[in-house]
């Protein structure tokens, strides 16, 4: 399977040599790094491609990474039925450089940019629809974004004067706590407690 | 004598046999000698508002499927009076069953107000009754009775069939002790 994966990383990259960045494969995973101005080909080459046959794409969503420059990464994660395959599809990006939609080539990713631009704030151009989807009407701010406080900004209530149901700055009776679980003398660890008994028996 | 008898404070259980038949004894013999029979009105009033309260279908999480639960046979609701109404217009009470969002808050008030008088709500489980797991979610509401006045709150994530009906059980209790008409 990693080499199939491995072969077909290599075609990619061999047939669109500017389009991608990085191939990688992680945890048994495909994953292929592109820019902005080429991912609408990228992903058309992998749905009409006789050997990729990509035709569904199955989601696409965003990741916000505080510290970078670029600080989001559209992902777009596709299936091949035919070919019993699935491929990942970053993009780096920023709140000021749009993404050019791939409604064009997936009807589904109407919905699916539609989401991420209403979470994370990460505008698609030439989008048909371009509205939020999920979030309150009127909702300002995009929640999934790391410097978004856990709480928002507004709270809701009934008034009963103007019998309608207004939006007030958010007051909490109590603050939000974090408790940690972790044990001081132990932390989290990679292999957990019990499971060297098991290495143990299967190698005997 | 006579009506008084109707199911009065505490009183969900049916009376045994004995008391039944002396009930039936005196209001047919009231009956036979006056043509009449006297009663307190309020009492037949809450005895029929508590014998048929008609829910507002709000099911909006998982809650949802403990409702569902008690509606069909196991627990069977409909022997209380109790009948799933889709319309607000139908309904004495609305059960809320599940997270009320932000987004979903006026809708839910639109359809509380659109019920008839005299209507009750039933706050099921912990999102309705105070945000629960999601109290610090930007987009929940804390609690339902921000949004409109709870009368029983169901405690439970999810409660279960029983407790739900347990909820509307104490929900009849209330509308029997009610001493008014109007709320």
């Amino acid at each position: 399977m990693d080499l199939a994966l491995r072969d077909l990383g290599d075609y990619i990259e061999a047939t669109l040599p500017d389009a991608v960045i990085d191939v990688a494969i992680v945890r048994e995973e495909l994953i292929i790094e592109t820019k902005r101005d080429t991912i609408v080909r990228l992903l058309a080459f992998l749905r009409d491609d006789v050997n990729c046959q990509f035709k569904q794409l199955m989601d696409v969503c965003g990741v916000d990474y505080p510290g970078r420059e670029e600080r989001f990464d559209v992902v777009y994660n596709l299936l091949s039925l035919s070919h019993n395959r699935r491929i990942r599809v970053k993009v780096k990006t920023s709140e000021a450089n749009p993404v050019p939609t791939v409604t064009g080539l997936f009807n589904s990713a109407n919905w699916w940019e539609r989401e991420t631009w209403d979470l994370f704030g990460i505008y698609f151009l030439d989008h048909p629809d371009p509205r939020r989807i999920l979030s309150d009407y009127g909702f300002e701010g995009h929640a999934l974004r790391k410097d978004f406080p856990l709480t928002g900004y507004v709270e809701v209530r009934y008034d009963d004067e103007q019998k309608r149901v207004v939006y007030e700055p958010v007051e909490l009776q109590q603050e939000f706590r974090s408790f940690d679980f972790q044990s001081p003398w132990e932390g989290i660890q990679a292999q957990l407690p019990g499971d060297e008994k098991a290495e143990e028996q299967e190698r005997t | 004598m006579g009506i008084e008898r109707v199911p009065q404070n505490e009183l969900i259980v049916p009376p045994d046999a004995a008391t039944q038949d002396a009930l039936w004894d005196g209001v047919t013999g009231e009956l036979q000698d006056k043509g009449f029979v006297i009663g307190q009105l309020d009492k037949l009033v809450n005895w029929a508002r508590a014998g048929s309260l008609w829910p507002m279908t709000f099911g909006l999480a998982c809650c949802a499927i403990e409702m569902m639960h008690s509606y069909v046979s196991r627990y069977d609701l409909d022997r209380f009076g109790v009948v799933p109404r889709p319309s607000p217009r139908q309904s004495d009470v609305i059960i809320v069953a599940g997270t009320l969002t932000n987004k979903m808050a006026p809708a839910f008030r639109r359809v509380y107000d659109q019920m008839s008088e005299p209507r009750y709500v039933i706050s099921m489980g912990s999102c309705a009754n105070g945000g629960g797991y999601y109290h610090y979610s930007y987009s929940v509401v804390r609690g339902c009775d921000r949004v409109v006045p709870v009368d029983v709150y169901v405690p439970g994530c999810p409660p279960t069939a029983e407790a739900l009906v347990y909820g509307i059980l104490q929900l009849q209790r209330k509308i029997h002790r009610t001493g008014t008409l109007w709320r």
